[in-house]
């Protein structure tokens, strides 16, 4: 065998980032012949997914802002798998942050902007890490299995807000109408999050790039979420390599039971976990009303405010390789296949059902290609300790 | 030869009246787009806009009517996305087909004043925020629901009647209100079991609802939003009656399928257009009630209804058209019907 | 009172509501049992929901106005046949490119929620399509038996055939070799594969079945509950499904006892609205879910799930 040739780790390291790239492609190739089937043109189809990712400045915001709220779950997912439960509740606990963000908002109308979006923001993250430290609690001290309770506990929060919404909370303006619109009032325009584009424009100005008539970010509807969920990512990173409490949750995720011999306290860790990543996701749902939404509405159910980012946080998590670093470019792929498949049905008008067994496509395939990245991985190591003990005997021989 | 220079005279012909026939019309081309939460084959409140536009479509010619949609846009970030990117790609017209998308549509609206936005179903349309540009739609559906619960008190044997919704707000509890009214209306004895089942999509449930009100005895059931079809099964293997709305429900079970209240929108895009070809946006409130026929009770041909229960039917649609039945909504959203003193002779 | 809410209609109508979560929460028992978790269950309840209508619809002869035997022999061939389809696919993913177990459910779902959808848009234009579906059947002798005859002996055979899969599973579980050997693998596959058992080979065997059994759960409702297909249509029941594995510690009595327990408040709920007693919708709709955790509170075993749930399985050299 030719020494070295073939196995130089830059290569190697390329070829394993390749891989999911070439399953995307692969998974857009099936999805390319079911848009043949349904009559449209493909490259007009995938030129349309593009663009809607991607293709201008208001395409790439609203990719951003679609992958905030998936890094602010997936950041917490990494938490919770890394510490040894499954979180599934991030769709009830996104909810019940947006439902305690819209009631500060609306009871403290004339405070102080900056004030009430932090309160907003807070409350959010405490109501997420409640309706998460629920299923913790039931499963640390009641033996309840937290798959089972979280998929429970996102319909008991999503019937409670629709409840809320049409009674309680209901926008005053609805009263009295003849098809009343079940949802509340507009959070008054200050406690928008503040939008990012100007300071970006700015930014480019500043460093010389922005060219003649400046580069209309300012216009895009990117929001400063997109920087809060970033800062966390790192913070998250830091607190699961680099304190005591990360190293505990990882050990009692790794090893339950050598955790309790090392004297960790597992069920208050396992709940912590889960408060943790209930936390997060009830944060998505507080920066998605204040940045997004702007109000509650109970139509629609709970996808139509969560956008699904429950769920597909977990898939952003997992490609991320439930590493927070790695959930960044993982969501913001994520995001972009989402936004961008919308513009894909409106560019071709195929069924929107075609976009989603696409997608579903597209997970299977970069999941089912991630072996191979793998096996090559390990192989290297074989190669390596068979390298170093041959490296040892020649040096050993006399 | 002969031939090949026919096709030349033929092909060049083509090419200079082609792109001046293109280019005439598409001064008078419309171009429409839709969005919309469910999906445009859900047998309710999404089909029936797109068949409205289909009629349009079908009215005013392909090359002088275009559409396009957006279905299945439960999120409504992704609506709003969906509504930005349509107008300004130029459409002429922008319909957002849920109440959901309001707030959205009032961020939107006022960064495209030339392009015309439709919202429904409500009566808002923004004026007292100072936008001009977004027109507004409903549908008075407690109109025909009335007149159907009347038709039902009538053909009621046991004297229970059961109505399936899916959620207590907006056009679902205009329905299950207007209908109970009409039934009570009729025979303030009769029974009216009445079930939001709190979804959308689950037709099992739907289905089973209706075999909770089939066991109380009720003979007659209808019900609003695209889950129902679970439910008038279950009304086909009991043999009891069913009244359809939002859409012609007729094919769901011929059988037992009394009449439907029919949503025709086209009453109120149609002037919508004509606003949006004059260059006109005015941004007005359309309603569908009996009188503009929007609303239409279509009877099922097949189903051999009495003759005095469908004259009935008539007359209460007439009292409602002449105004001498109305219907008021209090702050509560309690429902009541009003009866204007017969005229003097 | 409370001899008003439970009847003997509202039981018997819980019954029914049971019947596509033992049927998929069955098949996710083997699949987990051998150590392989599939979140994908509702994507292909709908696939088998969608395909089996469409059989049913195709071979029905023209003009028939009852049920035909045949056309719905053949709903129940091809829900199988796609369940079967799905579940190998499934096993290839799970099994042989050995992928998160969490991420590939999540595909596969979103893949037979959109496909299904589009086939219905394809083959039938997206109108709504009714089929006559299974005819309820009266067991001789049983039905006449007042209350519970009417309870639990008045239903279609999809309905019998989900409460007999629960002591086959059990049996086939406890009592045969091949229990014996997907436990094995379940728990310790290093161990099992040791032994010569092809763990691979289990884990095809029970993610297959899983899937055919998940697509009969879709046909269940699709011929037999609603007898019509429509977009979405199991609203969340796969994933409820799921949930009642853990709810029945991977036991098939356990999961039985869950779908039924979860079914049985639905159907109350709906009664108790039906009533007119004066409860907020939304928290009657809530008690299915609630009292589920509550129950499980109070009648949770400690049993430790298999060893080895979602970690894949590579045989070392």
């Amino acid at each position: 065998m030719p020494p070295n040739l073939f196995h130089s780790p830059r290569l190697d390291r390329a070829i394993d980032a390749l891989m999911p790239l070439i399953a995307v492609l692969l998974a857009l190739l099936v999805g390319g012949l079911m848009i043949v089937l349904m009559n449209a043109n493909p490259i007009t189809a995938y030129r349309g997914l593009w663009d809607g990712a991607f293709g201008s400045k208001n395409a790439v915001a609203d990719t951003l802002v679609k992958a905030t709220p998936l890094l602010l779950v997936g950041i917490g997912i990494c938490i919770s798998f890394r510490g040894g439960v499954v979180n599934i509740g991030g769709e009830g606990q996104m909810i019940a942050g947006g439902l305690v963000a819209v009631a500060i908002g609306l009871g403290y109308k004339d405070a102080d902007p900056t004030l009430v979006i932090i309160a907003c923001l807070v409350g959010s993250f405490v109501a997420g890490a409640v309706w998460g430290g629920i299923a913790g609690v039931l499963k640390a001290y009641f033996n309840v299995n937290e798959i089972l309770s979280t998929i429970m506990l996102n319909q008991i929060a999503t019937f409670g807000m629709m409840y809320l919404v049409r009674s309680e909370f209901i926008d005053p303006r609805q009263k009295g109408a003849a098809a009343p619109i079940p949802e509340t009032e507009r959070l008054p325009r200050q406690f928008d999050l503040p939008r990012i584009g100007g300071a970006l424009d700015d930014l480019y100005r500043w460093l010389g790039l922005s060219g003649e008539g400046g580069t209309q970010w300012g216009t895009t509807l990117l929001h400063n979420g997109i920087i809060i969920a970033l800062v966390l990512a790192v913070l998250v990173y830091v607190l699961l390599w680099r304190t005591t409490v990360g190293y505990r949750i990882r050990a009692v995720g790794k090893n339950p039971r050598a955790s309790r011999y090392a004297g960790i306290p597992v069920r208050r860790y396992m709940v912590l976990s889960l408060v943790l990543s209930g936390g997060l996701a009830g944060l998505a749902g507080g920066i998605q009303l204040l940045g997004v939404r702007h109000r509650m509405n109970a139509e629609g159910g709970a996808i139509a405010f969560t956008g699904n980012a429950g769920f597909n946080g977990i898939v952003a998590a997992l490609f991320g390789g439930l590493h927070p670093l790695g959930t960044i470019p993982a969501s913001i792929l994520f995001g972009a296949l989402l936004v961008g498949g919308n513009k894909l049905q409106r560019t071709v008008q195929v069924p929107s059902a075609l976009i989603t067994a696409l997608i579903g496509l597209v997970i299977v395939f970069v999941v089912g290609s991630d072996i191979f990245v793998r096996r090559r991985s390990r192989r290297r190591v074989t190669v390596s300790v068979a390298e170093a003990t041959e490296a040892a005997e020649v040096r050993a021989s006399p | 030869m002969k031939k090949l220079s026919l096709l030349i005279v033929v092909l060049l012909v083509v090419a200079i009246a082609v792109p001046s026939l293109s280019a005439a019309r598409a001064q008078e081309k419309i171009r429409v787009a839709v969005v919309m939460p469910s999906t445009k084959s859900d047998l309710a409140f999404s089909q029936s806009i797109v068949d409205a536009l289909l009629a349009i479509q079908e009215e005013r010619g392909e090359d002088a009517f275009e559409f396009v949609y957006s279905e299945n846009m439960f999120v409504v970030e992704d609506a709003a996305t969906a509504l930005r990117d349509y107008a300004s790609q130029g459409y002429d017209l922008v319909i957002a087909h849920g109440s959901q998308y309001g707030s959205s549509l009032a961020d939107i609206a006022p960064d495209f004043p030339d392009t015309a936005f439709a919202w429904g179903t409500t009566v808002d349309t923004f004026r007292d925020q100072g936008i001009t540009n977004v027109y507004a739609y409903e549908a008075r559906s407690e109109q025909g629901a009335f007149v159907q619960g009347v038709m039902a008190a009538m053909l009621t044997k046991s004297k229970v009647i059961g109505i399936i919704g899916p959620i207590e707000t907006g056009d679902a509890k205009l329905y299950v209100d207007g209908f109970k009214a009409g039934v009570l209306w009729q025979d303030p004895e009769i029974e009216v079991l009445v079930n939001y089942i709190q979804s959308f999509s689950d037709l099992a449930l739907a289905a089973a609802a209706a075999d909770a009100m089939l066991a109380e005895n009720a003979d007659i059931l209808t019900g609003t939003a695209q889950m129902v079809p679970g439910a008038v099964n279950k009304a086909k293997e009991a043999g009891a009656l069913w009244f359809g709305t939002q859409a012609n429900q007729t094919s769901l079970a011929p059988e037992i399928v009394v009449s439907s209240q029919v949503y025709d929108w086209t009453v109120a895009l149609n002037p919508i257009i004509e606003d949006v070809l004059a260059g006109e946006i005015e941004g007005e409130a359309y309603s569908l009630t009996l009188e503009n026929e929007g609303l239409r009770i279509e009877f099922n041909e097949d189903f051999e209804l009495a003759e005095e229960v469908k004259a009935t039917a008539e007359e209460v649609i007439q009292a409602i058209i002449d105004g001498t039945i109305s219907f008021e909504i209090d702050e509560e959203g309690v429902l009541t019907v009003v009866e204007a003193e017969a005229e003097a002779e | 009172m409370i001899g008003d809410l439970i009847t003997a209609s509202v039981l018997a109508s819980g019954i029914r509501l049971a019947t596509p979560y033992l049927y998929a929460a069955l098949g996710e028992t083997f699949g987990q049992r051998s150590g392989v978790l599939n979140l994908g269950v509702e994507g292909v309840m709908l696939m088998g929901a969608f395909t089996s209508l469409w059989a049913v619809h195709e071979f029905t002869p023209a003009g028939a106005t009852g049920y035909d035997a045949g056309a719905l022999a053949m709903g129940v061939l091809v829900a199988i046949l796609v369940g079967l389809i799905m579940g190998l696919a499934t096993a290839v993913i799970n099994v042989t490119l050995q992928a998160e177990q969490g991420i590939s459910g999540i595909g596969i779902y979103l893949f037979g929620l959109g496909m299904s959808d589009l086939l219905f848009q394809k083959v039938f234009g997206g109108n709504v399509v009714t089929v006559n579906g299974f005819p309820k059947v009266y067991l001789p002798v049983l039905s006449d038996i007042p209350v519970l005859g009417e309870i639990f002996f008045r239903q279609n055979l999809l309905v019998y055939f989900a409460f007999a899969l629960v002591p086959v599973t059990w049996f086939v579980l406890n009592k045969t070799t091949l229990g014996l050997k997907i436990r094995a693998v379940g728990q310790n596959p290093e161990a099992a594969d040791a032994m010569g058992i092809s763990v691979a080979r289990v884990r095809y065997f029970t993610v297959t079945l899983g899937g055919v059994l998940a697509s009969l759960a879709g046909a269940s409702l699709s011929i037999s509950l609603v007898n019509v297909f429509q977009q979405n249509m199991t609203a969340g029941q796969g994933f409820i499904a799921v949930a009642l594995v853990y709810f029945g510690s991977w036991r098939a009595r356990g999961v039985m006892f869950g779908a039924l327990l979860f079914s049985l408040v639905n159907a109350l709920q709906l009664q108790v609205r039906t009533k007119g007693i004066d409860v907020p919708d939304e928290y009657a709709a809530m008690a299915p879910y609630v009292l589920t955790i509550i129950a499980l509170v109070f009648a949770s075993q400690r049993i430790d799930q298999p060893a080895a749930l979602t970690k894949p399985f590579e045989r070392g050299e």
